[in-house]
């Protein structure tokens, strides 16, 4: 793994304004991801994780602006550059697994043709013969029969279809793949051979991924580096192994100590009170203080600052997990 | 209570016609439940454990009579004796509906959205003319305060979309108990809802069967909430049950290579836990008009001519409470 | 909106403030949201001028209309003998052919266009949310027959068969309202609301009020109706733009026994031959002519502010 930062966000934050006001979605969120690594991130649903993968590919809906904060793909911020730019980094440094990949694909055109379509789009030089044997190479590298190539997406199954979104995310060589509950709709032996697959193909093509999961089961297994999101905010950052063996954030300890595991010690479950908060009316200080069970006067007041504790392990926490 | 079970499947099948039309009989069935046997007792928690289309739902739905079997009985305990489900007069069916009640997995979509939290909750007191108007209001609010929505007054007359995912559920589970039924089917009642409010749900779940001495089928894909809530899991596979046993025996040691297939593919919450690969391939498709062999047999890694030639093995006892429906596991 | 089946005991007074609270509540934000919509608000103040005029008519008649002058059906005045006559001081909007009062005619016949609306578009709601709900709900056989009726009359154009009828029977206003709100319950607005009610029949709702205990009849009144009550009323707006068209040109036709009305206005300048004389005549055709579009377009605008409510995706962020 080289030290090379492929992508790297500052301070990015984004709203969407809707009728009753403006929802913060993603407020003031960093972090940078080295090639071949593999960056997770998890939280509930409202959290902000898909509006982070939204807004690094610069796929928001109109009502959503990023309000400040860079985005620097491959040395250059990718934040200030116009739609017609942005499609030139798009697929070929940056491209996506979407979630739901039973929409990805358009029901009357081939499989094939889809993905041809997206890379004479984004690599105009690639012939479309190339593009053909291409697409076949990568259907072999995703475990999908090149014959397929030719086929409908109705005569796919739901784990061939988000091989397929896979093979399709690699098309134009990225440097960076998002992957968005990559596995969320599948039983679990799909998800585990898709897991191993993009694992796999990750390391082989030294690619850098986001992996966005609700599943912290999922992103332990896949990860090499972890955020942990709570409304809108970043509340802790560390590598995998570090962070779960040592949790900072009392969010991201509840979180590990609400996930039940088939192996292992039967462990009681711990419940979190109380509900995220409404993203129209965050709290003051810290968002997650209201559930809180550690916290402390100044919770309700001051924001917490980004703090390093060493081995690259960051947490904003006014009164964080004992650490031993 | 007695020893007898609450519930009693004997040979339950749903077949699904195929290409049959207004005019043609149906040329080939697909085998959706097929020949369930299973008993749950008073006060158990069964879960019902598989992949999407093994056929837990359509159990589940069969055994709150949404579904009609295409052969075989559901029986349920009703004083000393059992009514049977899909056999039932005017009499047993207000047993029936008195005592078996579901939990959907939709929270949002298992509501309509044109009735306030009063009129989903109370609706089974409603139909089944429980009560007048104001001791249904008091019944509601009782329960909704079991459920955790406190204060019961602030909730009552709110509707569905002001609720969130984890209220929503908290809702159905309240109006799945208000009539204080002996058995709940709950269909994947966890699966939509955020880790840190799932929780919350599950053991609310747990605290009042304990409270109301209520019977669960749970049926979920989750390994990992199974262990949680259910005292036995069975384990189904295209529309038959391979594997039925007590839960921690089954996961801590699975017989069937189905079974073994499935867990070692549920991801662990522990990146210094590394699984087992998982041993089997290819895809569950549909059991339509079945080969007489063993449903896992395409798939299986232990298979042999045995299991080629041979029906669909029985669930035989091979050892510590647990049933295995494979000629390759020995008896222990 | 929310009734319960049984009300027995008086101890329920609570639950009932408590709904009638929701009800207001409920009420006032889709108010709000209908008075953003200039659309809405421009139908519905066309639709409450004409309210007005049907208001009106009768207390000026009692007032300072003399009867037998402003009378819309036989009034005549001594003062002006030579009709029709244009517009005047005496007489706002001319005089007809046989001498009355054009502007007390327009205000007479608002009414009749009201009460046949009103009631063509009630029949027609009633009968095609029940028609659909039990189409959709039952399906098979009733689905079938239903359905067919509907083919049958979307077939054949409205228009026609209420010639014909009204040809064979000298239609009322009421009679001519329960025809046509007859004739367009098997209209495509059927269709619509069975498809509706289809996909609310798969809704696990359904399931849950089955597994609650709870009938045919208690899912079709208590879930599928009210849910298709918006959509319901959006089509009651538009039957009522068809139930005027209609009447104005069966009475245009002469098919109609209406003592007045604004086809009818329309119908006697035709008999009289006025009706190609626009340039000097227009007193005759313009009236009846703009009253007849503009009644029915303001409930058509109404329905289009109502579709953006019951539809929040049309509606712009």
């Amino acid at each position: 793994m080289s030290t090379e930062n492929v992508i790297e966000v500052k301070n990015l934050t984004m709203e969407y304004s809707t009728r009753k006001g403006n929802v913060s979605a993603v407020d003031n969120v960093s972090f940078s991801i080295k090639r071949g690594q593999a960056l997770g991130l998890v939280g509930e649903s409202g959290c902000g994780k898909t509006s982070i993968a939204k807004s690094l590919l610069k796929l928001l809906p109109d009502n959503a602006m990023i309000q400040q904060g860079q985005i620097v793909l491959n040395g250059k911020d990718m934040v200030p550059l116009p739609e017609e730019e942005m499609r030139k980094h798009r697929w070929s440094e940056i491209s996506m697994v979407f979630q739901a990949a039973m929409n990805a694909f358009n029901p009357v055109y081939t499989v094939g043709d889809q993905i041809i379509e997206a890379i004479e789009t984004h690599l105009p030089d690639v012939s479309e013969k190339d593009a053909r044997v291409k697409i076949e190479n990568l259907f072999r590298m995703v475990g999908l029969a090149p014959e397929m190539v030719d086929r409908y997406p109705h005569e796919y199954s739901g784990g061939m279809r988000q091989r397929a979104v896979i093979a399709m995310a690699l098309s134009c060589d990225p440097d960076i793949i998002i992957a968005d509950e990559p596995t969320t709709a599948l039983d679990v032996i799909v998800q585990d051979s898709i897991l191993k697959e993009i694992t796999t193909l990750q390391d082989r093509l030294n690619m850098s991924m986001v992996y966005i999961s609700h599943d912290v089961a999922v992103i332990a297994e896949v990860s090499d580096r972890v955020g942990v999101m709570y409304a809108g905010r970043m509340v802790e950052l560390a590598d995998t192994e570090e962070i779960f063996i040592r949790p900072i954030h009392p969010y991201t300890y509840a979180l590990m100590q609400s996930f039940p595991s088939v192996t292992g010690p039967k462990r009681e479950l711990v419940a979190l009170p109380g509900e995220p908060p409404d993203l129209l009316h965050p709290p003051k200080g810290c968002r997650f203080h209201p559930r809180c069970p550690n916290r402390i006067e100044k919770c309700d007041q001051e924001q917490p600052e980004w703090k390093d504790y060493g081995d690259n392990h960051f947490c904003a926490c006014w009164n964080p997990m004992e650490i031993n | 209570m007695s020893n007898q079970p609450l519930i009693k499947v004997e040979g339950l099948r749903k077949l699904y016609p195929i290409d049959g039309g207004v005019f043609r009989k149906p040329s080939s069935f697909n085998h959706a439940v097929d020949g369930l046997n299973f008993e749950i007792g008073h006060g158990e928690s069964l879960g019902l454990v598989g992949e999407s289309g093994c056929g837990k739902s359509t159990t589940g739905k069969m055994l709150v009579k949404l579904f009609e079997p295409s052969d075989g009985s559901v029986k349920l305990q009703v004083g000393d004796s059992y009514i049977n489900v899909s056999n039932i007069d005017r009499n047993s069916r207000k047993d029936f509906r008195r005592n078996v009640q579901m939990i959907f997995q939709d929270p949002y979509e298992s509501m309509n959205p044109r009735m306030t939290i009063f009129d989903i909750v109370g609706e089974p007191l409603a139909v089944q003319d429980i009560g007048t108007i104001s001791e249904r209001e008091e019944r509601v609010a009782e329960f909704l305060e079991m459920v955790g929505l406190t204060p019961a007054s602030s909730f009552m007359f709110r509707y569905p979309h002001e609720l969130s995912g984890g209220q929503r559920q908290r809702v159905a589970i309240a109006r799945a108990l208000v009539i204080e039924p002996a058995f709940v089917v709950a269909d994947e009642p966890t699966s939509m809802l955020d880790v840190s409010i799932r929780t919350g749900v599950m053991k609310l779940m747990q605290d009042l069967a304990e409270r109301l001495n209520v019977t669960y089928l749970y049926i979920t894909h989750d390994l990992a909430v199974a262990r949680y809530m259910c005292d036995r899991i069975a384990v189904m596979y295209l529309g038959k049950i391979v594997e039925i046993g007590p839960t921690e025996e089954l996961l801590s040691n699975p017989r069937h290579p189905y079974t073994k297939a499935l867990l070692s593919a549920v991801p662990i919450p522990d990146p210094r836990i590394k699984r087992d690969a998982v041993q089997i391939e290819g895809g569950i498709s549909k059991a339509i008009d079945p080969q007489p062999q063993c449903r896992f047999y395409a798939r299986c890694p232990i298979r042999d001519e045995h299991c080629k030639t041979h029906d669909h093995p029985p669930l035989e006892v091979k050892g510590n409470g647990m049933q295995v429906a494979c000629y390759k596991v020995p008896v222990e | 909106m929310t009734n319960s089946s049984s009300n027995r005991s008086n101890g329920g007074s609570s639950v009932w403030q408590a709904r009638w609270a929701l009800f207001r509540k409920s009420a006032a934000a889709n108010w709000a949201l209908f008075a953003e919509n200039p659309v809405g608000l421009i139908g519905l103040g066309i639709i409450l001028f004409f309210l007005l005029l049907v208001i009106l008519h009768p207390i000026l008649l009692n007032t300072v209309w003399d009867p037998n002058v402003y009378n819309p059906i036989n009034g005549f005045d001594p003062q002006s003998p030579v009709n029709p006559a244009p517009p005047s001081a005496r007489h706002l909007l001319g005089t007809a052919p046989q001498g009355q009062d054009i502007l007390s005619q327009l205000m007479f016949s608002a009414r009749n266009e009201f009460i046949l609306a009103v009631l063509a578009a009630t029949v027609t709601v009633t009968m095609t949310t029940t028609l659909g709900a039990i189409a959709a709900y039952y399906g098979g056989v009733i689905d079938n027959v239903i359905m067919r009726i509907v083919d049958l009359v979307i077939m054949v154009p409205a228009l026609s068969i209420l010639i014909v009828v009204s040809g064979l029977f000298e239609l009322s206003i009421v009679q001519l309202a329960l025809v046509i709100g007859l004739i367009s319950a098997f209209g495509a607005s059927t269709v619509v609301i069975k498809s509706q009610a289809l996909s609310i029949k798969v809704k696990p709702y359904i399931e849950a009020a089955r597994v609650a205990g709870g009938g045919d009849f208690h899912i079709i009144f208590r879930h599928l109706l009210p849910n298709l009550m918006p959509i319901a009323l959006l089509y009651m707006m538009f039957s009522v733009t068809g139930a005027i068209f209609s009447e104005a040109v069966l009475a245009f036709l002469g098919l109609l026994e209406v003592d007045m009305s604004w086809g009818i206005m329309l119908n006697t300048t035709r008999n009289l031959g006025f009706i190609l004389d626009f340039s000097n005549r227009w007193y005759l055709i313009f009236p009846a002519g703009l009253s007849i579009t503009l009644l029915s377009s303001a409930f058509y605008l109404v329905g289009r502010a109502l579709d953006e409510i019951v539809n929040p995706r049309l509606r712009q962020r």
